[in-house]
């Protein structure tokens, strides 16, 4: 645009209005990323199933037609339908509400417990750190899947009980991450003004430090997402976790294995690709949220 | 130039693509260096100098490009060699001196092992004696005990060491043009006299033509045979170094020699002519103070009057009173670890270090008195033990009669007394949080500490602030990396105010800005000092930026003070060897001629 030096002065001006200049920033590395740009409408579709699936879906997910059971995928059954005649399509859109939901609410209750003591960690050192550190390590020594279905089955077979136990299996993760970020910072020149303000130690972990790492937070959370939403999947494959009739992809899997053998593919099929299809989306869009959510990168 | 020259840089234009589109870093660029000549380019930051240098060697980043002009190296087209070819020349023909040492050594590799991978890289030397060569080259460096030192690892040298083995990486396969881009920057003024002396030494024997980059026009002038001055990108003035001080031709090489802090002028003669003719900068300042201590000084029992006498109130105790400061550090060598793991004894008893060394100073109300000395000499310790940030390890800090050593850090945050002592830091980026905004940044001291109530009393005791230290307000709501060096500085410096302190400690607020930056900066900490009677306590290694502000100096080396007094006194006509030496090691640029 300019042609000024590059160091000389910032160019540009100031922020007009915060919310546009996001949006204009969005736009920006949306452009910029095309797989990011992909990602994001996969995102939309997801959440569109989310909010809207139950009120758009052309059956009831859990009525079953003992007459049309099994029929291969058709104009009136998109995915076909399975063993009691349900629409697989119905069950698989109005599925995404559920496991959506168990992601978003495993991540953020990993997030609060995983990510804040990590930064306690690499903020205080000492005795914090050794015991968020050895807590971790602790998790890490065991199969993480295998924890995840000890833990659901000691605790009881219900949602509730499939979040804490994605989260708990995510704990090393966020603490390690969160741990090394804080620890980077905490004798950063800011954070010492931070104290020369009267700042107390909590007040700057939380409104000084944490900010800084939201950014490598969030790309943790968009991975962390796919992983949950795999985890659930799994345990309820296993016959852990949500219980048919229940619309959930997983059960819906474990359901449908049963039948590959008899040639009626779709009723696994159909569900499994939507779950790969959730899983790719978060996995792709951790950097592109990284360069939105972060400051630095927008010039 | 009557020979063909070793370097012929032509109408250089160079181009990055960015975000908001093309921007020309360095525009119709014409250098030309001789063989065995010494050329110094000097400019502040983002005057194209680096980008230019980077063009010769031909190592832009991806979204830089060579747009338009030429560049021959001893009859070699840099533009349009092949990538092996430039990867031939870099090293054994051009070799690099970069700024920060540290980072451009392996660190976990021995100095000696990344020597001989360069003799290595271009087949300079027989696989049997690379180590002698290395050796060789280290003791050609002034490295003592060259043998031993080969095995070190970077982090076991200290800074000066450290550039010394990037000089020899970089001299190690004799290449015939040495680029030095800021290699002293970082670096004491003793340390770096004896580098400069070094590579000046070092290419003159050789025969080797040097490109000294650098922002100090005395250490372009002091080395170079001939100076370029660059600015936004384009080569402003190209003199003989003795007739560009003596003769300074272009508006922007003048006002760069007259931002240059040095010997005989006053802090007002370094600000450009037609700003100080057009300065009725200290009234304008207490106008806007006035409100702003009315705000503060509901807040503290305590009479802050503004119009307090600066310096000397010879009745009073002093603001600050040191007695006897000594801080130690428990030494950790690999022994000490090792002894601590695999024997019950406790260890032995001098395994300790004393950063600070029971230190006693002064400092008076409305006085400014500088701390000067080199790297690792305790001014930072001590600077950090007077702000609470750190605990010492006995002696005591009284403040305005107040016994403040005692006091651990921790708990000091949240006193009252914490709003009179504030500090400006070393580093504007750093010290500034990257996710507030300026009015964020300057609004937090105010909101743990201050008594301002409510979102617009706030937003306008920061405006006011932000006019105190000369911030354009709009730039209010800016992120700290959407800021210039020297506009981070004034946020800095507005945030330490904004209680309205008694005592601001300065730790080199202005080692990371230009030199005309420099000089608005001092004038406007001079200016706030004396508007708001303020006592300052700067931090520095800068003897000439020193003797500029302070009324007092206190020399220190190694955790003790060799000398203090006035600065006219110790500066002038310093006692002490140690201060003889540090002064002789500034380079001085000739005075200019009025």
């Amino acid at each position: 645009m300019s042609s000024v030096a590059p160091a000389a002065e910032p160019v540009g001006p100031a922020r007009t209005s915060g919310l546009s200049a996001t949006f204009e920033h969005v736009r920006y590395v949306l452009g910029e990323n095309r797989v990011t740009a992909f990602a994001f409408g996969l995102l939309v579709i997801i959440l569109f199933a989310a909010i809207f699936g139950p009120y758009i879906v052309p059956y009831d997910p859990l009525a079953s037609d003992t007459a049309a059971a099994l029929k291969p995928p058709s104009a009136a059954h998109w995915f076909g339908t399975d063993q009691l005649g349900r629409d697989i399509f119905s069950r698989v859109i109005v599925a995404t509400r559920l496991d959506a939901f168990i992601a978003v609410a495993s991540v953020a209750l990993v997030f609060l417990m995983g990510g804040l003591a990590g930064i306690a960690a690499g903020y205080f050192g000492g005795w914090t750190d050794r015991i968020v550190g050895r807590i971790a390590d602790t998790i890490m020594a065991f199969p993480l899947f295998v924890l995840a279905m000890g833990i659901v089955a000691a605790l009881g077979n219900t949602v509730q009980n499939i979040i804490i136990a994605t989260a708990i299996v995510n704990f090393p993760l966020y603490a390690r991450v969160a741990r090394a970020e804080a620890n980077v910072r905490r004798n950063a020149g800011f954070v010492q003004a931070a104290r020369l303000s009267g700042n107390g130690e909590m007040r700057i972990l939380l409104m000084h430090i944490l900010p800084n790492i939201m950014p490598i937070m969030i790309v943790q959370m968009s991975l962390t997402m796919g992983y949950a939403i795999l985890n659930a999947a799994g345990l309820s494959f296993i016959g852990l976790g949500v219980r048919p009739p229940t619309a959930e992809w997983g059960i819906m899997v474990a359901e449908g294995a049963t039948f590959m053998v008899s040639g009626e593919w779709w009723i696994a099929l159909f569900p499994g690709l939507a779950l790969m299809i959730a899983v790719f989306c978060f996995n792709l869009l951790g950097d592109g949220l990284r360069d939105i959510v972060d400051p630095q990168r927008r010039t | 130039m009557t020979a063909q020259p070793l370097l012929d840089v032509h109408d250089l234009t160079v181009e990055f693509t960015t975000r908001r589109g093309i921007v020309k870093a360095v525009q119709h660029v014409n250098i030309s260096v001789a063989k065995g000549e010494t050329l110094g380019i000097v400019g502040e930051s983002g005057s194209g100098k680096s980008v230019t240098s980077y063009a010769v060697m031909r190592i832009l980043d991806r979204a830089g490009r060579i747009a338009d002009g030429s560049v021959m190296f001893s009859g070699i087209d840099v533009k349009a060699a092949s990538e092996n070819e430039m990867r031939d020349l870099r090293g054994r023909e051009i070799s690099m001196i970069f700024q920060n040492p540290r980072a451009a050594l392996n660190p976990i590799r021995k100095v000696g092992d990344q020597i001989e991978d360069v003799l290595r890289q271009h087949v300079q030397s027989a696989a049997s004696d690379r180590g002698e060569k290395a050796i060789e080259a280290l003791e050609q460096v002034k490295i003592a005990r060259p043998r031993e030192r080969y095995h070190a690892y970077p982090f076991e040298l200290s800074g000066g060491m450290c550039q010394r083995v990037v000089i020899a990486l970089a001299l190690a396969c004799n290449p015939q043009l040495l680029i030095a881009d800021e290699p002293t920057t970082g670096l004491d003024v003793t340390t770096q006299k004896a580098v400069m002396d070094l590579i000046v030494e070092l290419t003159k024997r050789r025969h080797m033509s040097t490109i000294l980059i650098t922002h100090d026009l005395g250490l372009a002038a002091a080395y170079c045979d001939r100076v370029v001055v660059m600015e936004k990108g384009r080569v402003v003035e190209t003199a003989k170094s003795a007739n560009i001080f003596a003769r300074p031709e272009h508006a922007y090489t003048k006002k760069l020699m007259r931002a240059t802090p040095r010997l005989g002028v006053s802090l007002r003669d370094l600000l450009p002519e037609e700003e100080v003719l057009a300065s009725p900068r200290t009234p304008a300042v207490m106008a806007g103070l006035d409100p702003a201590i009315h705000h503060s000084s509901e807040g503290s029992s305590k009479a802050m009057d503004p119009r307090v006498k600066p310096a000397g109130d010879e009745t009073k105790s002093p603001l600050l009173l040191v007695e006897k400061l000594v801080k130690e550090y428990p030494r950790q060598g690999a022994g000490a670890v090792l002894s601590k793991l695999f024997s019950r004894k406790p260890p032995v008893e001098a395994e300790v270090f004393r950063a600070v060394d029971g230190i006693s100073f002064t400092v008076g109300h409305g006085e400014s008195v500088g701390l000067v000395g080199e790297s690792g000499c305790g001014k930072s310790t001590t600077s950090m033990m007077v702000m609470r940030l750190l605990d010492q390890t006995s002696g005591r800090i009284a403040f305005d009669g107040e016994e403040i050593g005692a006091i651990l850090p921790q708990a000091f945050a949240r006193l009252p007394l914490r709003k009179s002592i504030q500090m400006v830091f070393q580093d504007p980026t750093d010290s500034l949080n990257p996710r507030f905004t300026a009015a964020r940044a300057i609004a937090d001291p105010l909101l743990q500490l201050g008594d301002v109530k409510g979102r617009d009393a706030l937003r306008a005791r920061c405006e006011k602030l932000a006019g105190l230290v000369g911030l354009p307000v709009d730039l209010l709501d800016r992120f700290p990396h959407q800021l210039s060096g020297g506009q981070k500085a004034r946020v800095g410096i507005a945030r330490a105010i904004a209680l309205h302190p008694k005592l601001v400690i300065l730790d080199e607020p202005t080692a990371a800005l230009d030199v005309s930056v420099q000089a608005v900066v001092l004038n406007l900490l001079q200016d706030l000092k004396a508007s708001m009677g303020m006592s300052y306590l700067f931090v520095s290694h800068d003897l000439n930026v020193v003797r500029l502000l302070c009324d007092r100096v206190i020399v220190m080396r190694a955790g003790r003070i060799v000398e203090q007094g006035p600065s006219e006194r110790v500066l002038g006509d310093p006692q002490d060897a140690y201060t003889k030496e540090l002064l002789t090691a500034i380079p001085h640029p000739p005075l200019p001629v009025h």
